[in-house]
């Protein structure tokens, strides 16, 4: 299943069946909002843009390189890395 | 106890005393209800005797010594955060949230973290990897979702306060499902840093408490501008129990008609009308309001909430933290991590996002749904021009059995009709509790939920932006004349 993959999610025979009626249910009730006229309308992705609120962009203290690594499944906390199955070759 | 009763104990016995009760209670109660995911005793003690050992600099502080429970969704610093999810089962933040900072700078002691729908998904909580929580009022029904666990815990007197977070009713559906007061405020009222993303146009954090006041006071704790959240408003923040006069005279409430022939059950209904009348009765003037675009809500809330929901998801590919699969390849390790450490739930919304927003769809969809999302937000816009707050039901049933809907998304997602408006708008809600199902009764949507009686019932309110102070104002005015927040559940008063 395309969608799946774009996703990154490894899914079995009955999961994705069972997705798939799923969804084509989710999508046929969702359908109903392209019954509303929205010619000219502008989109709202966000409702920031009411109250944006900024602060100097100035470097400050942040979390420990340590500790940031010290949760991840696999780290070299030594060298500073996270650790990931071979990419290339 | 409320609140305000607990900071009153604390004065007259200890911070030690009533940290050790509200465990013990918890110790209790959790194995039958299923509350909490994890519970810090030692910590919570040793924090309950530190307040005690200082007196003098927690006296006037809001929460001094109050046990609090926090939803598993908002990171605390060295306590396991798991979002009710396999993938983060074993995670330990290295931060606080801004939330947690503020209450513990208020002297709140934080006895644990609830249970709740996995990564906020769902509107029952048995999507939770951990199990559901079970309804104080009945054991056998769903706490409401997704800060179910949040709900059930001050429903049941675990905690007088706990932090839930709202992206499509989830502070709100659970309280009135649980007979407590929610309170989902305006987008940008309170930092969302340190909450796990759901939706990030649509997520806030927000108290479940017993009473309006509590409510009010928690407020003021949370609200406020942070520098580590550019979503969260400047705006000032009043002093929220200042309020709460009791005076409803000539505050206009508008109650949408239309939207409510959509379908509530019978007893719900009942139970709404009899609270306008109470505030009708205070001076409150009713008016009818139009709000055509309401009716196209829900669609649009899960278009727009899995979009966003697949795109904050993407993190979770077992690099940095969380769960990992293994496999040869980076890829596979990938697919295999988040097929192994999601649950049914969250996959069935990365899956329904990822499509709404891919190359074909994306404009028939996900666009589209912006679009009317603009409409809904325009018609409540509208609305307030004329009214001071909105009134409909928060959820249009009582709590249903567990098992009864989860098979059926489309059949659950019909649960948030009234409460996601107020997250596409950004509109602050409060659910407030307006009395119990009767029972054996007679359901228009042929539901078996309100066959049994004692099932507690929650009237929303909905407030202009940064309104708070109205919304508050007027629940707690119906609360003077009610004693719905009064009683306990029979789990509590059958011991």
């Amino acid at each position: 299943m395309a969608i799946a993959a774009l996703a990154h999610l490894e899914l079995d025979a009955p999961e994705i069946d069972l997705f798939a009626r799923q969804l084509g249910d989710i999508l046929k009730y969702a359908d109903a909002v392209q019954q509303v006229d929205t010619t000219g309308i502008l989109p709202t992705a966000s409702l920031v843009s009411l109250h944006a609120a900024d602060r100097p962009d100035a470097i400050r203290p942040s979390l420990d390189r340590d500790e940031a690594l010290c949760s991840a499944p696999d780290a070299a906390v030594d060298a500073g890395f996270f650790k990931v199955p071979r990419v290339i070759g | 106890m409320t609140i305000r009763e607990v900071r009153e104990a604390v004065r007259a016995r200890s911070a030690a005393d009533v940290c050790a009760d509200a465990l013990a209670r918890i110790e209790t109660l959790n194995p039958q209800l299923n509350a909490f995911n994890t519970v810090v005793a030692d910590q919570a003690m040793a924090r309950a005797e530190a307040i005690d050992r200082e007196p003098d600099r927690w006296r006037d502080a809001p929460l001094a010594g109050v046990p609090i429970a926090v939803k598993d969704n908002l990171c605390t610093r060295g306590i396991r955060t798991t979002a009710s999810s396999r993938m983060l089962e074993h995670y330990v933040p290295p931060y606080d949230a801004t939330v947690v900072s503020r209450l513990e700078r208020a002297g709140g002691v934080i006895v644990g973290k609830t249970n709740c729908d996995e990564f906020a998904m769902g509107s029952s909580n048995e999507t939770s990897a951990f199990g559901p929580v079970r309804n104080p009022w009945a054991l056998d029904r769903i706490p409401g979702g997704t800060s179910g666990g949040s709900a059930a815990a001050v429903a049941a007197r675990l905690t007088p306060m706990a932090l839930g977070s709202d992206t499509g009713g989830s502070i709100r559906q659970p309280a009135s499902l649980c007979g407590v007061v929610g309170l989902k405020p305006t987008y940008g009222r309170v930092s969302r840093y340190g909450l796990i993303a759901h939706a990030s146009s649509l997520d806030q954090v927000g108290p479940l408490t017993r009473t309006v006041y509590d409510a009010a006071l928690t407020l003021n704790v949370l609200a406020g501008s942070d520098e580590a959240d550019a979503t969260c408003a400047a705006e000032p923040v009043p002093d929220y129990t200042a309020a709460l006069t009791g005076d409803v005279r000539g505050t206009r409430i508008g109650i949408p008609r239309a939207l409510l022939e959509q379908g509530v059950d019978a007893e719900v209904s009942g139970a709404m009308d009899a609270a306008l009348d109470v505030l009708k009765a205070r001076g409150a003037t009713l008016v009818d309001v139009d709000l055509p675009h309401a009716c196209f809500a829900t669609p649009v809330y899960y278009l727009v909430s899995t979009a966003e929901a697949s795109s904050n998801l993407a993190r979770y590919d077992g690099v940095r933290y969380g769960f990992r699969a293994k496999d040869e390849s980076l890829r596979g390790m990938y697919a295999k991590t988040r097929a192994r450490g999601f649950g049914a739930e969250v996959k069935r919304r990365i899956m329904l996002g990822t499509y709404v927003l891919s190359a074909g769809y994306y404009d028939a969809y996900y666009l589209k749904a912006q679009q009317v999302r603009t409409l809904v937000l325009r018609d409540y816009d509208r609305a307030f021009a004329d009214v001071d707050v909105v009134a409909m039901p928060t959820s249009p049933l009582p709590a249903v059995r567990i098992g009864e809907r989860v098979s059926d998304p489309v059949q659950m997602y019909l649960m948030d009709v009234f409460t996601v408006s107020a997250n596409l708008s950004g509109l602050p809600a409060i659910s407030v509790p307006c009395g119990f199902t009767r029972g054996p009764g007679v359901s228009k949507l042929g539901d078996a939920a309100s066959s049994e009686g004692g099932l507690p019932i929650g009237l929303q309110l909905m407030g202009r932006r940064f309104d708070e102070a109205t919304l508050l104002r007027v629940a707690d005015a119906y609360e003077r004349d009610t004693e719905w927040s009064t009683q306990p559940p029979p789990l509590i008063s059958n011991r």
